[in-house]
Parts: C-alpha cells; structure tokens; sequence
C-alpha cells in the first residue's frame, strides 16, 4: 500500500473512533494531535508520523469531508509557521513535549518578538538585553510590530546575551512568558485606523534557561530557521484565478459599468494580466516544491504581491470615484484576524502600504535576490568585525 | 490546473538544442549572416528539422510527425530566442503548421513541413493578432491575385498559405509568387512583400478557422521565444556585471543596479510561468483562449525591457554592432508587435474575462 493510501485509511479510521459531530473541538483537536495527524511531516510523539509534508494534503482532505473542526491556523499563524520549525529543529525533548500540543490546538496562542523600533531591516542589530542570573535570564528592552502579542500566551525571543562581540554571534533565542509581569503590551495603532500590532516592553523579565532555544549566542542562526519558514509559508499560497486583491476590483468593475473610464480600463487590464501571471508564478513555485526541487522564486513572490495588492487597491480607490472619498470605519480596535481583502477599497489601499515593509522590505529582499539568486556582489559591510556594542546608533 | 514544470524529457530536448547551437549558432556568425544576402541559416534549420525532426513536434506521428505537442515545441523556442537564431521554426513548423492542421486538405504539405524537406508561411502579416482582420488576395478562375506584406520568413519558404477572398486558404509554391525582402527592424526574421499575378492555387481549407488556430498558436509559443530573449539579456548582463570593474569595484555591486537586476530576474521568473501556462494550454486545448491573451500581454514588454536593459547596463560596448545584444532588442521588438501587441491580447482579454471597456 502506498504512503497516500495507508494515511488515507488511518485518518478514516481517526474519524470513525472520534466522529466530528459527537465530539468536543478540542477533545477532537487533541485526539488528532496523539493520533499523528496534526501535522504529518512532524515526527510520532509529536503531532507526526514523519511523512513527507505534500502527504498533510491526503489528510485535510479527509477531514475537511467529514466536517471536521480545524485548528483556526489564521489565527495562529506565528506558532504554526514560525515557532513551531524553530522548536522542532532547535527544542529539547522537553520543550517540544511541553509547548507542541497546545500550540497546535490554538489553545496557546504565540507570538514574535523581534524587530525593535532600532532594529528593523538590520534586525542583527537589536538591542534588548538578556544578563543571565543563576537559572534565569533578566530580559530588558523593547519589540515592536508584535501581532497577537494581547493574546498569546508564549512569544519567541531574541535578545542580547554578548554586548562585546559582532552583532550576528552575540544573541540568544528564547521562549517568553508573555504572563510575566514584566511584560506590558500596548497596542500600536497604524494608519488604517486599526492596531492590528502591539508594542512590547520588556522590563526585568525572568525566563528559565530551560526556555533557551539552541545555544547561548547562536539566536540568529536558530532565527534563520523561523525567518525561512516564514517565507516557505509565504510562497505555499494556492489561488484561484481573481483569488487576490483582484477579485474585489474586478467583480466592481462588472457590477458597476457607470464607473468605468478608459483609462482605468487599460490600467485595470494590465494589473489583472500581472495579477494572474503572479497567480501562475505561484503555482509554478508549488509545483517545485511538490516535486522536490525548490527554486529560488520564493524570494520575489513577497516582492511581486506586495507591488500589486499596493497598485490594484489604489486603483480601487479611484474607481470607486466619489465612494472613493469615504472610508468605512476608522474606530481604533484591536481585530483576531487580519484580512487583506476585507473591508473596503480604502482599507486595502491602507493595509496594503504595509505589504512592502513587514516581514523585509521590498528593498532588502532585492538586495537578497541580487546575491543570493543573482551572485552579484554583496553591499559593502562596516558592520562585520565591530563588537555590538560599537556600533553606530 | 496547468503543469508549469518541465519534464525530464522537455530538459533533455533543451540540452540537446542548447547544444546545437552553442556550436552551430554564434552570435558572430549570426551578425555576419544579416549582412549577407542570405540572413537565415539553411544548414542550421536542416540540422534541427532533418536531423534533430524538430519541424514536426506538433504533427501527429500517422500524418508525418513527432506526435509531441506544445510544450515541447516552447522548449525549442526558449533556445532558439536565447541565440537569436535565424531559423523559420516559429513561422514553419508551428504557425503554418497549425493552419494545415486546421485544414482538410495539405496532409502532403503537413508531411512535407513536419519532415523538414520544405518549409512554409502563412501569408498573413506578422502583426495580426488572432481574432484582427487580415489582408486577403482576390481569387479567380484558380488563380490568385494581389499583394500581401509583412509576411516573415517568405525569403526561405517553398511554399505560402494564401487566405483569398472567397474564404479560402490556398497553397502557392514560391517559384509562382514574387518575394520582396523589406528592409526590417528584425534582421534575423525578415518580412517580405509577396506579389500574386494570378498565381495558381490550391484550396486547402476554410482561411477564418486555419488563420485562428495558427495565430492563436503562434502567439502563444512565441511568449516562450520571448522569455528565451528575456533569460539571455539577464543572464549575460549578470555575467558582464560580475566582470566589468569601474571605480575599484565590480559593477554589479552597486545597488541601483542590482535592484534592476533583481526585478529584472523577478520579471524573468514571472514570464517562465506564463509562458509555460500558455505552452501547456494549447496542448491540452483548455482555457487556451486565456491563458495566450495572459502571456502575451506579459511576455512583450518584459522581453524588451530585458534587452533595453541589457543595452543600457553594458554601457557602450552595447551599443556596438559588434556586441550581440541589438540581436536581442531588434528581436523582441518586433516580437512585441507579432502576433499582437500586449495591448491587442489585454483587449482581447476585456472579452474573455468580462472586464469589458467603459
């Protein structure tokens, strides 16, 4: 039998032991955890059955036929995407028993904190202070652009442990208590009105030494995990055609034909060819990975939506004509849930700015793709052989 | 959905192509070739389509051909662009072909074109989008009479697909038309003036359906030719880049030029992707309509921005006759006018995806 198969029969027989309509969300969330199937590529004992990862498809499938409830992964993206590589590759058998399964479930909601507001594209900079005392590390400093940082019970950290070394050796990874009384949040409002992020500051919090992640001064390569992951779950997006930002635009463009003008047509065309030539680049991205044989298209996916979902709002906006003067809400809250394409034109125009900036701005992943893809040289580096602590700032 | 991957077998046929043409077709031969009387490259094209049965991928084995399909033909044409080469592969052994495909009559010149022994154009200007008017010759009595220009490939062709004014395609041998070379911007793939004096001809088919079929197909692949053009500008302004030293530094290491670089490489990818959606499109007959228009409207601008940039970041040297890349500009220049501008395939699309003008 193959791989496919026997998974497929495994994960009928789950649902015949735990039917989805007889039992609680979370007894079935966790029963699928024990059972292996939470995520297939992780090992047994954790979630796994340490299969390939194209197999989880074979699973959802199923469930997703016998109605099963799921994990709500937009709502706990950071733990799914980011925390949970970087704790399988780098946790002890400890840390991975202890904080997997309810990341998993969404019953701990997790959180990043990374850039700092003098760290950003030069995140190797950061300057948050872990001195360790005794079994504990006493963490001082400041994140910034932490989503989910109000709901999350555990955050992933990265701080200064070695002041006197260059910058990329002298930092640690952590798990932080965001229950800790030293850590205050305060949300962190942004020009669509919304504070969909937090800052957080970080005042004499204690974290064990048995929540280190990886070795004492070796953060940013386990960061490196976390920060690929992130853009492994970036470029595994599957769309259909008008899937994006497009489709809003697009289904306005046919419903209100008072609105149209020929130069918005011609503009209206030519984002939409780029729109579905994205989609395609995409799948095409998909398809390699599937196959085993991942390009380096991943890095220029990001830059390629970001361009688009910023020019195909702003088109929208100025479809919309006089409606394009309005906006519907500008009530500060704090959403669960960010959706690009919710809300309105004037929202996505808003949001959309961000798309170039977070998680890389469009100018540093240029520079990555021009050495990493392209081999041209690097940017000339003052930074290298300089301890941390003398460095310009 | 589409397989935009290619097949081990697609990536051997590349090799072999590619290696062709690394010894048969270098840029300096092609250079001193457009000067020359005879700018296409006869022992080339009777290697690819004799030796190598290139000329037939697209006709089903029982009719004389290869019985391969689209996706194979744009491996060819990825290679070929990359060299520039002045062969009649696209007008041949993919737009004439699919217009005797089309056809209910001319399976001995399908068998003839597939083989490599003859080559054939369709007389149609090589401007015309699919689905735009065309020019016709007036038919009487047999035999055809008119004039029709901008028909690439005319030089070399044995025999043309006449579209006439009674809704027929009509098959003319050459040594019965006259063939006018017109000075074109495109050095390796001349246009041609072809004057009829009642030039007999043979009914072959219905010209509306043929004339589709064959642009639509031409269109389509010549996105892959395109994105051939696009991955030789940036490869080799990369290489020049990582070479060329001005102020103590490699070039390549200035940073205004290496975000050029980079989207230039994110447009590249981009266009691999379309490419191959339409080359698997048109094989598999579904959702063709669209997903040509798509890669048309992309392919011709990001193949011309690929070479002005080319041009412009090798610096004078790029502008020398010398240097191969005006091969490439000229090349996808006129590329951007074959068989439709991106405007004409995004005017196209306003219909099939019902975005429809004001």
């Amino acid at each position: 039998m193959t791989d496919a198969a026997a998974l497929r029969r495994r994960t009928r027989e789950f649902l015949s032991a735990h039917p989805p309509a007889d039992t609680g969300r979370l007894d079935f969330l966790r029963a699928r955890f024990d059972a292996g199937l939470a995520w297939v590529h992780f090992p047994e004992g954790l979630g796994g059955l340490g299969l390939p990862r194209s197999l989880q498809a074979v699973v959802d499938a199923e469930l997703e036929a016998a109605g099963a409830p799921d994990n709500d992964p937009r709502r706990i993206g950071i733990g799914l995407g980011m925390a949970a590589p970087t704790i399988l590759q780098y946790g002890t058998q400890e840390q991975k028993r202890r904080f997997l399964k309810p990341l998993w479930t969404g019953e701990e909601v997790w959180c990043q904190l990374f850039s700092e507001p003098g760290a950003g594209s030069d995140l190797a900079a950061l300057g948050t202070r872990a001195v360790r005392e005794g079994e504990h590390w006493v963490v001082n400093g400041q994140k910034v652009w932490t989503s989910s940082a109000h709901l999350a019970r555990w955050a992933i950290l990265i701080a200064r442990t070695d002041p006197d070394v260059p910058k990329h050796r002298g930092i640690t990874y952590f798990v932080c208590d965001m229950t800790d009384p030293g850590v205050e949040v305060r949300p962190l409002r942004q020009i669509t009105g919304e504070a969909e992020f937090n800052e957080v500051f970080l005042t004499g919090v204690r974290v064990p030494d048995a929540h280190r992640l990886g070795e004492v001064g070796d953060g940013w390569r386990v960061a490196q995990t976390t920060l690929n992951n992130e853009r492994v779950a970036i470029g595994g997006m599957r769309l259909p055609r008008e899937g994006g930002m497009i489709g809003p635009v697009s289904k306005t463009w046919r419903e209100r034909p008072e609105l149209r003008t020929h130069d918005l047509h011609q503009r209206l065309l030519k984002l939409w060819v780029e729109a579905e030539v994205a989609r395609l680049t995409g799948e095409r991205l998909r398809q390699q990975l599937v196959a085993g044989q991942p390009g380096p298209e991943g890095a220029g996916m990001k830059l390629a939506f970001a361009r688009l979902n910023q020019e195909i709002s702003g088109l929208e906006v100025e479809l919309r004509g006089e409606e394009g003067l309005l906006y519907d809400d500008w009530t500060m809250r704090r959403p669960e849930l960010v959706d690009f394409t919710g809300r309105d034109a004037g929202y996505r125009y808003l949001r959309s700015k961000g798309n170039s900036i977070e998680g890389g701005t469009s100018e540093v992943l240029l520079n990555i793709v021009a050495e990493r893809v392209l081999g041209l040289p690097a940017e000339p580096r003052t930074d290298k052989d300089v301890a941390w602590k003398d460095l310009a700032r | 959905m589409s397989d935009l991957l290619y097949s081990e077998e697609e990536e051997a046929l590349r090799a072999a192509v590619r290696d062709l043409l690394a010894d048969h077709c270098d840029a300096a031969g092609v250079i001193a070739r457009t000067e020359s009387d005879a700018p296409h490259d006869s022992s080339l094209w009777k290697t690819l389509a004799d030796g190598m049965g290139l000329a037939g991928l697209l006709v089903p084995e029982d009719r004389g051909g290869q019985g391969a399909t689209h996706r194979e033909a744009a491996v060819v044409l990825e290679e070929l662009g990359r060299a520039v080469a002045p062969v009649p592969y696209l007008t041949s052994a993919v737009v004439a072909t699919e217009a005797l495909l089309a056809c209910r009559d001319g399976d001995d010149l399908l068998a003839e074109l597939a083989s490599g022994r003859g080559i054939g154009v369709l007389a149609v200007g090589l401007h015309t989008a699919p689905g735009a008017a065309f020019a016709t010759v007036r038919a009487a009595d047999g035999a055809l009479h008119g004039e029709l220009t901008g028909i690439a490939d005319a030089a070399v062709a044995g025999v043309l697909l006449v579209p006439a004014d009674d809704g027929g395609l009509y098959a003319v041998r050459a040594d019965a038309v006259t063939v006018l070379p017109q000075v074109s911007l495109d050095l390796t793939r001349p246009v041609a003036r072809v004057v009829l004096d009642g030039a007999p001809g043979r009914r072959l088919g219905d010209t509306e359906t043929a004339v589709h079929r064959a642009l639509r197909a031409g269109a389509g692949l010549l996105a892959s030719e395109q994105l051939g053009l696009a991955d030789w500008s940036l490869t080799e302004t990369v290489r020049h880049l990582k070479d060329r030293t001005q102020f103590n530094r490699p070039v390549g290491g200035f940073q205004a030029l290496k975000h050029r670089l980079a989207q230039l490489w994110l447009e590249t990818v981009s266009l691999r992707a379309a490419a191959r959606g339409a080359a698997d499109a048109l094989a598999a007959g579904e959702d063709a309509d669209v997903a040509v228009a798509v890669a048309q409207a992309y392919a011709a601008p990001v193949a011309v921005r690929a070479a002005e940039e080319a041009l412009q970041l090798h610096g004078g040297i790029g502008m020398t006759w010398e240097h191969p890349v005006h091969l490439h500009l000229k090349r996808a220049k006129a590329d951007s006018i074959a068989y439709g501008t991106a405007g004409a395939h995004r005017e196209a699309l306003a219909e099939l995806v019902d975005l429809r003008a004001p």
